[in-house]
């Protein structure tokens, strides 16, 4: 019987070309236009949430299941994030949020249910944010956006935000300092917490899926390593339950992007005041 | 000790961190569910607090697992 394959997690997260585009050179800074698989990945996730809403906006007063399902995606951003943590003056950001929302939900996704895994050697869709690149893109993105918002509408008066009241001189300077590093350390969590899930969570998943395989070659070999499909089952039944938490944490993750981006633009939309 | 012996004891100490995860969950959702048995009419307008604060609980024990990964694959 053959060697089981070497246990190799991280292989998943190889960045491949599927396409060779042109490369350009502007200024000191290299543009390689290649498709590669999270390239096609983010296309196919682009194309699908497109489709979705196309289809599924209609106006029917009796909403068919598709209307529910694009409605109640909706709801999660106006009615339970949006409406209770700013308030009215927060619905001009929803457009915003709700892309943020939809796009690192099909993302996740799409890295669960629609992985085409291992085609002539490459994996042409893989779990686009499971790449520190993209939720850090993301996370700089919303951050960066809420920050300079907070100029614009409050000018130079903003920067009271890391005034903490009631502590005199040198402590109110020792605390702008630490409330400085708590407030800039936030798009960093933000990409970790998305691309920690992700990549662990596929990981894991790979793991299990390493074992079945290793064990049940084990079991093959004959003897008394056949008891060897005990465990090699077990592991089956772990990636079944794996898949399905994999399922909500996808979810999970998006809902929480976007409700810490939403708590991040209510000091913005409500600062100095409350609702 | 030879910098891959070294590698693999550090990946495995790091994993500890989750520990903290693993308390600040339990205590989330025990309170959670404590609150919820007295007051069960309030218990279903709460559920998005609590998924946020698990989320945000996991993501403690996230960065440990993935600073483990980080020292075993990347250095």
């Amino acid at each position: 019987m053959a060697e089981a394959p070497k246990i190799d997690p991280m292989h998943q997260f190889l960045i491949q070309k599927i396409w060779d585009g042109p490369v350009f050179q502007v200024g000191g800074l290299t543009f390689d236009m290649s498709i590669t698989n999270s390239v096609a990945s983010m296309l196919v996730g682009a194309t699908v949430l497109v489709l979705f809403f196309l289809l599924s906006a209609r106006r029917e007063v009796v909403p068919n299941r598709a209307q529910v399902a694009a409605e109640s995606l909706y709801n999660i951003v106006d009615g339970v994030l949006v409406t209770p943590i700013i308030g009215a003056h927060g619905r001009p950001y929803i457009p915003y949020l709700f892309t943020l929302f939809c796009t690192v939900f099909v993302l996740n996704l799409m890295g669960v249910v629609l992985s085409v895994g291992s085609l002539a050697g490459q994996t042409w869709t893989f779990t686009v944010t499971s790449q520190l690149a993209i939720t850090a893109t993301l996370a700089v993105l919303t951050f960066f956006s809420v920050f300079i918002l907070g100029f614009i509408k409050h000018g130079p008066k903003f920067l009271t935000l890391f005034w903490v009241p009631g502590m005199g001189v040198l402590g109110g300077a020792a605390m702008v300092i630490i409330e400085m590093i708590s407030y800039f350390v936030r798009p960093v969590t933000l990409a970790m917490r998305l691309f920690g899930n992700m990549m662990g969570g596929h990981v894991v998943l790979s793991l299990f899926g390493s074992f079945v395989v290793g064990l049940g070659v084990l079991a093959f070999s004959g003897g008394l390593a056949t008891l060897a499909i005990i465990p090699a089952t077990l592991s089956f039944a772990m990636i079944v339950a794996l898949t399905g938490l994999e399922l909500v944490v996808a979810l999970l993750q998006a809902f929480v992007f976007v409700a810490l981006a939403t708590v991040y633009l209510n000091e913005v939309v409500n600062f100095g005041h409350g609702h | 000790m030879e910098a891959e012996a070294a590698k693999l004891i550090g990946a495995g100490l790091a994993t500890s961190g989750m520990i903290g995860a693993g308390v600040g969950l339990g205590v989330l959702f025990g309170n959670y569910l404590q609150a919820a048995i007295r007051n069960p009419s309030a218990a279903a307008s709460q559920q998005p607090m609590l998924f946020l604060g698990m989320a945000l609980t996991e993501t403690m024990g996230l960065f440990a697992f993935v600073v483990s990964l980080l020292i075993l694959f990347v250095f």
